[in-house]
């Protein structure tokens, strides 16, 4: 409640609010940002609002299909943290990493599982996350692969009065419900590092004959559609605080891949 | 009524006086003999035979030119108003978008009685997946009956508007969410849930009236038990016959999530005490994950009023690609089949067919394209299932023009009208076509996807809805009116052979149920996309009222700052509809017509 009345009164006072950074964010979704501000886009945000001698200022909102239109287009806020690079309804800037998706086994199991082609695949129980009307990239090429008996879903968004509730697919892999999970590297890297179980994370290959299907992404920060001149900022502060935001990522076990100049071929 | 008896005394005169008063009351306080008066209008569908036919004659073709407006009142929430109001003696009811306020009016003069304002959790906006609309209440013995957004089903007293009893039926951080008009049939609520694409089992629960507490609830994916399919369940088509087919027909527990909402239109046919109703889309999984016909989603369900019990069903879009709910309504008519008058079930489907079926058996008797319909080529009457167009199957990796319908249906949950005078069924509807194209990037709690995305547009002829009269005997359309927008508001027809509907872009219209020709007009507050009822007031007059407000699906662009450059925003509604903000915002204005009545001229 503070952080909306204090982004109201922010609003009324704009553009006097130069000083503030107003970020829109999930306020239950570890590793990337909780209302406590534990994530690791918390404390990106802290590092450029550091960086451009502001203070931030939240706005919660659930990241569903409909959080940029009733955040960022609703001037709610003027940033979000994490958006994919190239993203066509708001402007993204250049993109401060980039992830792949990634398997997430029980280290004891020694599956050393890294390809989407690898025949186990047909007998292992895999979990995937379920989005809605969409998929998750390994849910489809799993399905292309007519592996579909095997494959369990967990809702990306569901039990909100728990906390992280992407956090279920992995917890899934701790409790043996499911031999492997194939998830989006940053959720089964962090995960995985505070597991009470050991897991392995390994990124995804063998990905290439799933095409257009993609399994790397570069994420970069959001704003709205023709706000040139914070997008030019953050650009400048991504380029100045690159170690500091990989210091940041390593330390949330995020896997890093390198996308040369394809940041943007959404 | 075996109590009126031949008078012989004063006292037996006062006597008779009262139980006949008793007896006219207890009658009055009944949903389904108040719905045989067209002086009220006590369900969103006017009667149980959904047919939106009142026998109000004093608005006619002859003088609908001489309409105004009567009254107006503000529901307060500008989302899509998509609720009947409903009339019930003196006193209208009407619900609103969310917060889900419940107002109560003097249908005549619009004076407010009073007001419930529900505490309805803010949370439930993120999870409705199309705006937060809310299709309308109920009355029945006394109360009225209605849904909010976040699962509660509410009992009121009619009078007072104190609450009786309110229950939670669902989770919405489960992705569950209540939108429809429940329907009161022999002292129990009926009701279904919302939220096909978040991962939900679809139900129907019976509620007792007077306490809320669940008599019956069938789900439409799972075992047979859970979907009360037993010994008296005899369906027509052999696609449907099986043991557990709600869990066979899916990969291994795909079922527990499998959706198949029950958010449309419920009917009742008192002679065979059966229900009908049709059941949403397929989810959350995409379909090349959820290989089989995925019963018992988009399905038309005949049920035991009392128990529950299945009667029969057809599966209708077996392993649908397209997000065809079979939701909308069924009307209970009897027409001439090969001579013969015979008890049908009308379903004007949202993949575009004509559905005439047998109420007792199922029996699909014709399924005739109503609108442009490419991605099925037709309708087997033998084997009951949709013969389907391979070259616009949706592949990932496939760019895929010329759907049509587009997901939304030929028609969507908006409900057609039927008269007995003109034997036409008066059909509100949207005429788009649709593209899948691959490629897009999504990004949901933090998680990245190449996603498909919908592009809409308007069907062949360049206009995108459509008011259409269809003759159920001959089996075609007579004559249509093309508009700008989606026609997404309901309509009504009246033995004065006029017949109701509102536009997308803020005409509210009256037309010849003969011919079409438009009668009146008027430039409204909001775009409309409600349901138009007709009533008479305590001073004579008849009434014909609607609630303006666009949003819903369709007109969320025009109410929630969609940006219109975006085209596939609102599930690729957007697109469709990008020019609507040009021609209204958002609103909640509720608009009554008369030719004499009400407050006009004051």
């Amino acid at each position: 409640m503070r952080a909306t009345s204090l982004a109201a009164s922010l609003l009324m006072m704009a553009p006097a609010a130069a000083g503030t950074l107003r970020v829109c964010s999930d306020p239950n979704n570890l590793p990337f940002s909780n209302r406590a501000g534990q994530g690791f886009e918390n404390k990106i945000a802290d590092l450029v609002a550091r960086d451009l001698h502001d203070n931030v200022a939240y706005t919660y909102a659930l990241q569903n299909g409909k959080f940029i239109q009733h955040t960022l287009k609703a001037h709610k806020c003027d940033v979000v943290m994490g958006i994919s690079a190239g993203a066509d309804d708001l402007d993204t800037t250049r993109p401060y990493y980039a992830s792949t998706y990634v398997f997430v086994s029980r280290k004891q199991d020694a599956l050393a599982l890294n390809s989407l082609t690898d025949p186990r695949l047909r007998k292992l129980r895999i979990g995937v996350h379920l989005i809605g009307d969409d998929a998750t990239p390994p849910t489809m090429a799993l399905g292309q692969e007519g592996i579909v008996d095997n494959v369990r879903g967990y809702m990306i968004q569901s039990d909100f009065d728990r906390p992280n509730p992407p956090a279920r697919l992995i917890e899934a892999v701790e409790k043996k419900d499911v031999d492997v999970a194939a998830v989006w590297g940053p959720l089964g890297g962090y995960f995985a590092k505070g597991a009470p179980v050991p897991l392995a994370v390994t990124p995804m290959t063998g990905t290439e004959r799933f095409a257009p299907l993609r399994f790397q992404f570069a994420i970069a920060m959001g704003v709205r559609k023709g706000d040139g001149k914070l997008r030019a900022q953050l650009d400048a502060v991504i380029a100045r605080e690159a170690p500091a935001i990989r210091n940041i990522l390593a330390a949330y076990g995020v896997p890093l891949v390198d996308l040369k100049g394809g940041t943007d071929d959404g | 009524m075996n109590d009126r008896r031949p008078l012989i005394a004063p006292w037996a005169v006062v006597a008779a006086v009262f139980v006949a008063l008793w007896v006219a009351k207890a009658v009055a306080q009944d949903a389904s003999s108040l719905m045989n008066d067209d002086k009220q209008w006590v369900m969103p569908a006017k009667n149980y035979a959904n047919t939106r036919f009142s026998g109000l004659k004093q608005i006619t073709s002859a003088n609908a030119g001489q309409l105004h407006v009567a009254w107006t009142f503000s529901v307060g929430s500008n989302h899509g108003q998509e609720a009947a109001p409903i009339v019930v003696g003196d006193t209208m009811y009407v619900v609103g978008a969310y917060p889900n306020e419940l107002f109560a009016l003097d249908a005549t003069t619009g004076d407010l009685k009073w007001k419930y304002s529900p505490r309805v959790d803010p949370a439930s906006q993120g999870e409705a997946c199309c705006d937060v609309v809310n299709r309308g209440e109920v009355y029945d013995n006394g109360k009225i009956f209605f849904n909010t957004l976040d699962d509660h089903t509410v009992a009121l007293d009619a009078k007072t508007g104190k609450e009786v009893w309110a229950v939670k039926l669902g989770e919405i951080t489960k992705g569950m969410t209540l939108t429809m008009a429940p329907i009161a049939v022999k002292g129990k609520i009926l009701v279904g849930n919302s939220g096909g694409e978040m991962g939900i089992r679809g139900w129907v629960t019976a509620l007792d009236e007077n306490s809320g507490k669940i008599v019956w609830r069938a789900y439409s994916v799972g075992p047979d038990k859970d979907v009360l399919i037993g010994p008296r369940f005899h369906p027509f088509y052999p696609d449907a016959k099986g043991k557990d087919l709600g869990v066979k027909t899916w990969p291994p527990g795909r079922w527990e999530v499998g959706g198949g909402p029950v958010w449309g239109w419920l009917s009742y046919d008192p002679a065979t005490n059966l229900i009908f109703y049709g059941t949403g889309n397929p989810g959350p999984w995409n379909s090349n994950q959820r290989e089989g016909d995925n019963l018992w989603t988009t399905t038309i369900f005949a049920r035991d009023a009392d128990t529950g019990e299945a009667v029969w069903a057809d599966v209708l879009n077996p392993h649908d690609l397209y997000d065809y709910d079979e939701i909308n309504e069924n009307l209970l008519l009897d027409l001439p089949i090969a001579g013969k008058p015979t008890h049908v079930l009308v379903h004007p489907g949202r993949d575009g067919f004509m559905f005439v079926i047998d109420r007792q058996t199922g029996q699909i008797y014709s399924a005739d394209k109503y609108d442009t319909q490419t991605s099925m080529s037709a309708f087997d009457l033998k084997t009951g299932r949709p013969v389907m167009n391979p070259a616009l199957k949706p592949l990932l990796g496939k760019n895929i023009s010329g759907i049509c319908p587009a997901s939304p249906g030929a028609k969507d949950w908006q409900p057609t009208a039927y008269s007995p005078m003109t034997h036409l069924l008066y059909i509100p509807h949207q005429h788009l076509c649709m593209d899948y194209k691959t490629g897009e990037v999504g990004y949901i709690a933090g998680t990245p996807y190449v996603g498909a995305t919908v592009d809409m547009y308007a069907g062949p002829g360049h206009y995108r809805g459509e008011f259409a009269a269809w003759d159920l005997t001959k089996r075609k359309k007579v004559w249509a009116i093309h508009e700008k927008f989606p026609v997404w508001s309901g309509t009504l027809v009246t033995a004065g052979n006029i017949a109701v509907y509102g536009t997308m872009d803020r005409w509210f219209k009256v037309v010849d149920a003969s011919d079409g020709k438009l009668l009146y007009q008027f430039h409204s507050p909001s775009g409309y996309i409600g349901q138009p009822v007709t009533y008479q007031g305590k001073d004579g007059n008849q009434y014909i009222a609607m609630l303006s407000g666009v949003g819903g699906w369709a007109g969320a662009i025009a109410n929630a700052e969609l940006d219109p450059r975006v085209r596939t925003g609102a599930l690729g509604y957007t697109g469709a509809v990008g020019d609507l903000p040009a021609f209204t915002s958002g609103g909640s204005t509720l608009m009554v017509f008369s030719l004499g009545g009400g407050h006009a001229g004051h």
